[in-house]
């Protein structure tokens, strides 16, 4: 990797480091989201650096639109501040985060380097994949045409799971009669405390 | 040793991040809070997966150049659907000149972001639900008025018991 690429690698991860630490202390909930949608935005340019340049574009649009625009609803409907956290409380999970972080460095060391073309990853169906793909299907690019063809039957379960989880987020908040008459009652009771 | 450093230095800013979101999960007793905690933890996993993908020297898996041409005069591979022995002779014979990254992890990643995102949409209707019921999105403060009412049912049943 030339300098250049290592110097923006640096750069990002010191920014998502930064982001993330400023979570940790913030009690606005406001700002924590928006730090949320700023820490998807960076790691969707990391993406890009990393060459994956198709999930940059989906996290740009998913994770850093969609999610914080679904969590500012929902802080609009709960509330607006964090309550302030007990110091003593920090410690058992920090020390927990140290040792877990411990043990997965210690995994990486047989992890194969950064870049490596020939890492068990790198070498076997993916490289296939690339071989075949203008053949195959005659997508020229191979992100697309593994999701939609090679892997279809995993996007169509993917499909699936999204439906589920929609289905599940309009039976727990309802919508129609339920969230109606919820929503009258409420004003009823404000019309009778008045 | 500096060589062997540097080329897992990334995985171990990403496992730091990863951690950092561990802890607002672990620490945070507000929901929504812990919900960010979490959706960082994952993107860290993704950066994580997508590292590992990275091939050096190499570009976005998008062909281009020489391997993107001989569309118009590819081997008629679909005429022969039942033909799997000669399979690694046809990759052999279409040999890539420029270098790409292992598509791959970012399929699965693709499909990890969305899935991530409908499992949040779901986390966040549930905050709103215990919202509506509790009065508060505290973990704690939840707790205890969990509690509270546990406590004043097992009275209740003691003086059922009694009497």
């Amino acid at each position: 990797m030339d300098l250049g690429t290592s110097l923006i690698n640096v750069a990002l991860l010191a920014m998502l480091f930064v982001v993330a630490v400023a979570i940790i202390r913030m009690r606005s909930l406001f700002a924590i989201v928006m730090l949320a949608g700023a820490y998807s935005l960076l790691s969707a340019t990391w993406f890009v650096v990393l060459d994956a340049v198709d999930v940059a574009f989906t996290e740009a649009a998913v994770g850093a639109g969609i999610s914080t625009a679904l969590m500012l609803g929902a802080m609009l409907l709960t509330s607006r501040t964090a309550k302030s956290e007990r110091a003593i409380l920090g410690v058992v999970p920090f020390l927990v985060c140290v040792l877990t972080g411990a043990v997965l460095i210690y995994a990486t060391i047989d992890l194969p380097a950064l870049g490596d073309a020939a890492s068990a990853a790198n070498s076997h169906v993916g490289a296939q994949y690339l071989e075949r793909v203008q053949a195959d299907t005659g997508v020229p690019n191979v992100v697309t045409a593994v999701l939609a063809s090679y892997r279809g039957f995993d996007t169509l379960g993917e499909t699936c799971v999204i439906f589920a989880a929609g289905v599940a987020v309009v039976l727990l908040l309802g919508f129609g009669e339920r969230s109606l008459s919820a929503r009258s009652d409420k004003g009823r009771s404000r019309k009778e405390s008045k | 040793m500096v060589q062997f450093i540097l080329e897992r230095a990334n995985y171990w800013a990403i496992i730091g991040l990863m951690m950092v979101g561990l802890y607002i999960t672990f620490q945070s007793a507000n929901m929504i809070k812990r919900l960010v905690g979490l959706s960082i933890f994952q993107t860290s996993v993704f950066l994580f997966y997508i590292t590992l993908g990275k091939v050096a020297g190499g570009s976005a898996p998008i062909l281009f150049g020489r391997d993107a041409k001989g569309h118009g005069a590819k081997v008629d591979h679909s005429a022969d659907p039942g033909t799997h022995g000669t399979e690694v002779a046809h990759a052999e014979t279409h040999g890539l000149i420029e270098i790409y990254s292992n598509p791959l992890p970012h399929v699965l990643i693709l499909t990890a972001i969305v899935v991530g995102v409908a499992t949040l949409a779901v986390g966040l209707a549930l905050v709103v639900r215990i919202r509506e019921s509790y009065g508060s999105i505290e973990s704690d403060e939840v707790r205890r008025m969990d509690i509270g009412v546990a406590d004043a049912q097992d009275a209740d049943a003691l003086v059922e018991a009694t009497s």
